[in-house]
């Protein structure tokens, strides 16, 4: 059994100066499952994008069944046997499932199409979906059974390694049970299976071996069944925090946002309750999808939120659902986004436009605005937060990410809110910046400002905040000072949603 | 570099128009170059002209308006309604001008509401408003023109103005009010910021606290207004509510714009480059015809500069994408 059908060899890609990828190396078999796990960041992405032939590597070989594999796009991946499902589905949704599983690989005849129905069908009863009509359109289909096409794409190019990005991220129980009875049975015929995943039971359940990989290099890999959960996370975690973050511990005041019973829709969040208090950075700890971000983007009135009420700096309670961005602004609520250049930044307006975008009142007076102050206002910002630009009126997009950042920083500065949701504040950028950010961060909270955040890098959330809950599908756990939280037992419960404390109850709780 | 090419591709339309003149100045009869040429081509130029500077808020804040050419012919028809209702003493044409500038207010507006509402892109719905409007102008002028009695609008648009004095036509006069107005409201008020935010993105806007809807809805309703003030000028020009007038004007319109330097991307566009825009146009069909150029060469040569002002400002997009793409994050998942 034990034949090798892929081999990594050193793989090493870098995007200027982020080293994504450290020199990985791994083995795949045929008829195998092999669970890639990590934690976000690690290098998944990545190291997928280079099997598919998205990125090429900066150094290091592949070998596909001894052959050298060197694919210069995907096309060519899947023409030699790899196709790669990606967590946001690629099915044209307007085009029938038999266009979308042939797309690429039609067969004309005098230049017209000819229907290859019988064959899809086949790939598809194979798959167990038989009921799946190849004439629907694809985007009429349920996410689950879109999937199936996914992986009957695969098939239908006569896939020898089939790489799935979190495949179960957004199916139900129902269709996830389907979807590994699938694998078990395209296994059974040889066809090896690279399984991306955070969820430890669904890499339980379904791999045969696991590799782990932290930050660019693949620490770890064996027998499934030969490891325990707290070894596998161990391996994910296993870094120290080092003096990236200012040691200070910040005195706690009165509470300050208030939030009772939220809920978002399809469950993100879920019956969330929150108590910030002035002085406190509360982070929120939990999976990519989990809805770290939706739960802070309903309390900003960005997404739609079904129910849920909350009371800022004592003033009088509010519904969620009304909650606009601008009201919530006026309510002393900021929010900093973890899209910068799509939603942070206007790219193409100027620095001191986009420090001032959020708190342009103070500078109007009928209407008409005081450039002169505005901009005397915005060289300021530039020069306290270190914004390396020649003059503040060059578009925003001439900046470099980190220095983009700081714009996005300056602008919550600026608008000087009381309540500071960031979501993903030091995604993208370099260590230096990074540093500086955590320090402007403790010292707004210092200065009695209330922060919630959202971090993917674990690192991160337990050297800035005070105290650490952890998001699951959709539902908080009660937040913990963070001396009482160990890396561990954060990636167990945002794995598995338990080892935790008890998850909060849904119904409205007494503060 | 980038700032100077940025602040160069800025004065294009400028240039332009000064090199167009000076080519027709160079090689036209001397006629061109008299007072009184000047005096036609500025109001031959008021209609176009101030419906652009509506449309700049449009196209800046990343939307179009494709219903302007019959906005016009609503406006003229509401109008000479209005002053057969009441008579052309002083207060009928006033209120006549002003119910015409409601009616393209309305339209605008009503735009504004199914853009905003309905989430539907503004191509689409405005696509529909065109008809719309025209189909509404007709039923209002009964199929047919509508004769109006001579009153004091129609001195609007008297290339001889009265008194002479003034030297140009007072229609002249209100669009260089209306020019300076636009300027400072685009450039140096907050609902200009927003309009350019919202161009150049709309979440980010929104993320800042901008009412995104609310603006939307106040940019058509002022593109409105602009184009009825247009409305009244053509009315004037005509002496009739003609309700298949200016079909067709939409496209100059919005070609005036982007010659100017409006982009389709939004975010940029400036009213006295849409101005200068719509002056290119009637300058070079104006010394055509003085050269006896045949009207086909003439829509050759404006579609030549319709697409000449596209690909320059894709140029500066260019630009602007190069530097962005060095900071794509890898692996953000």
């Amino acid at each position: 059994m034990a034949e090798p059908l892929l081999e990594l060899e050193g793989i090493e890609k870098s995007f200027g100066p982020v080293r994504a990828l450290r020199g990985v190396s791994l083995r795949l078999d045929r008829g195998e499952v092999l669970g890639l796990i990590g934690e976000n960041g690690a290098g998944k992405s990545t190291l997928m994008n280079v099997l598919a032939g998205v990125y090429r590597p900066d150094r290091g070989s592949m070998h596909l069944a001894d052959q050298p594999y060197a694919p210069s796009s995907p096309l060519q991946g899947l023409r030699v046997g790899i196709a790669v499902i990606y967590q946001e589905l690629s099915l044209a949704p307007h085009l029938s499932v038999e266009a979308n599983i042939t797309l690429g690989r039609e067969v004309r005849r005098l230049g017209v199409l000819r229907s290859q129905y019988g064959r899809v069908r086949e790939v598809l009863g194979m798959l167990e979906h038989a009921d799946i009509d190849p004439g629907a359109a694809a985007g009429d289909l349920s996410i689950g059974r879109q999937q199936i096409v996914e992986i009957a794409r695969a098939l239908f190019a006569d896939a020898r390694i089939v790489v799935m990005d979190e495949p179960t991220s957004s199916l139900s129980a129902k269709d996830a049970r389907r979807l590994f009875r699938v694998v078990g049975r395209l296994r059974d015929r040889g066809v090896a299976f690279i399984f991306v995943s955070h969820f430890l039971e669904e890499v339980r359940r379904l791999c045969d071996r696991f590799a782990v990989l932290r930050d660019g290099r693949a620490v770890a890999n064996g027998s499934v069944d030969a490891v325990t959960d707290g070894e596998l996370i161990r391996h994910m975690v296993g870094r120290d925090v080092g003096e990236l973050y200012p040691q200070s511990h910040r005195r706690l005041g009165e509470v300050c946002l208030r939030v009772r019973d939220l809920n978002g829709r399809e469950g993100k969040p879920t019956g969330v309750n929150i108590n910030l208090r002035r002085g406190e950075i509360l982070g929120l700890a939990g999976l990519v999808g989990a809805g770290r971000s939706e739960t802070l983007r309903s309390l900003f009135g960005l997404n739609p939120a079904v129910s849920g009420r909350l009371t800022i700096a004592g003033k009088p309670e509010l519904r969620v659902r009304q909650l606009t961005p601008a009201s919530a602004l006026q309510q002393g609520v900021d929010m900093l986004s973890e899209d910068r250049q799509g939603e942070g930044l206007a790219l193409s307006l100027s620095i001191s436009a986009n420090i001032t975008l959020s708190g342009l009142r103070r500078y109007s007076r009928w209407g008409l605005l005081d450039r002169q102050r505005e901009r005397d206002s915005a060289v300021d910002w530039v020069r306290r937060l270190g914004i390396k630009a020649h003059t503040p009126d060059a578009p925003v997009a001439t900046l470099s990410g980190g220095n983009q950042q700081r714009v996005c920083l300056a602008r919550l500065l600026h608008r000087n809110g009381d309540v500071l949701l960031m979501d993903e504040p030091t995604r993208g950028i370099d260590i230096a910046t990074k540093a500086h950010i955590y320090r402007l961060m403790h010292g707004l909270a210092e200065s009695g400002k209330a922060i919630l955040m959202t971090s993917s890098y674990l690192p991160e959330l337990f050297g800035v905040c005070d105290t650490l809950a952890v998001v699951h599908r959709g539902a908080i756990c009660e937040p913990r000072p963070v001396e009482e939280w160990t890396p561990e037992e954060v990636m167990q419960f945002a794995t598995s949603g338990i080892g935790g404390p008890p998850l909060r109850s849904v119904g409205p709780s007494t503060a | 570099m980038a700032i100077s090419r940025r602040r160069l591709a800025a004065l294009g339309p400028f240039i332009g128009l000064a090199a167009v003149v000076t080519f027709l100045a160079l090689i036209t009869p001397p006629a061109f170059q008299s007072l009184y040429n000047l005096k036609t081509i500025l109001t031959q130029s008021v209609i176009v002209g101030i419906a652009a500077l509506g449309m700049t808020f449009v196209i800046v804040s990343k939307g179009i308006d494709l219903s302007v050419g019959s906005q016009i012919a609503l406006g003229t028809v509401v109008t000479g309604i209005v002053i057969n209702a009441i008579g052309p003493g002083f207060t009928g044409p006033l209120l006549a001008a002003l119910a015409g500038v409601a009616a393209c207010v309305a339209v605008g507006t009503v735009s504004g509401v199914l853009i905003t509402r309905f989430n539907v892109i503004p191509f689409i719905v405005t696509l529909g408003m065109m008809q719309i409007a025209r189909g509404v102008a007709k039923r209002l002028a009964r199929e047919g023109t509508l004769s109006i009695p001579g009153n004091w609008l129609n001195d609007l648009m008297l290339v001889d103005p009265r008194p002479a004095w003034l030297i140009f036509a007072p229609g002249v006069w209100v669009a260089a009010a209306l020019l300076g107005i636009s300027t400072v409201i685009l450039t140096r008020s907050g609902f200009g910021r927003y309009v350019f935010a919202i161009g150049s993105s709309e979440r980010t806007a929104r993320l800042c606290g901008v009412r995104v809807e609310r603006m939307k809805i106040q940019i058509y309703a002022l593109c409105g207004a602009f184009t009825g003030v247009a409305a009244v000028m053509q009315c004037a020009y005509l002496t009739v509510g003609d309700p298949t007038s200016a079909a067709g004007l939409e496209l100059d319109v919005i070609a005036a714009v982007v010659i100017g330097g409006g982009s389709l991307g939004g975010g940029e566009g400036s009213a006295m480059g849409s101005v200068a825009g719509a002056l290119i146009m009637a300058v070079l069909r104006n010394g055509s015809n003085m050269l006896g150029v045949p009207h086909y060469v003439q829509e050759i040569m404006i579609g030549t500069i319709i697409v000449a002002a596209v690909l320059i400002d894709r140029q500066k997009h260019r630009l602007g994408g190069g530097e962005r793409a060095e900071n794509n994050d890898p692996d953000s998942a």
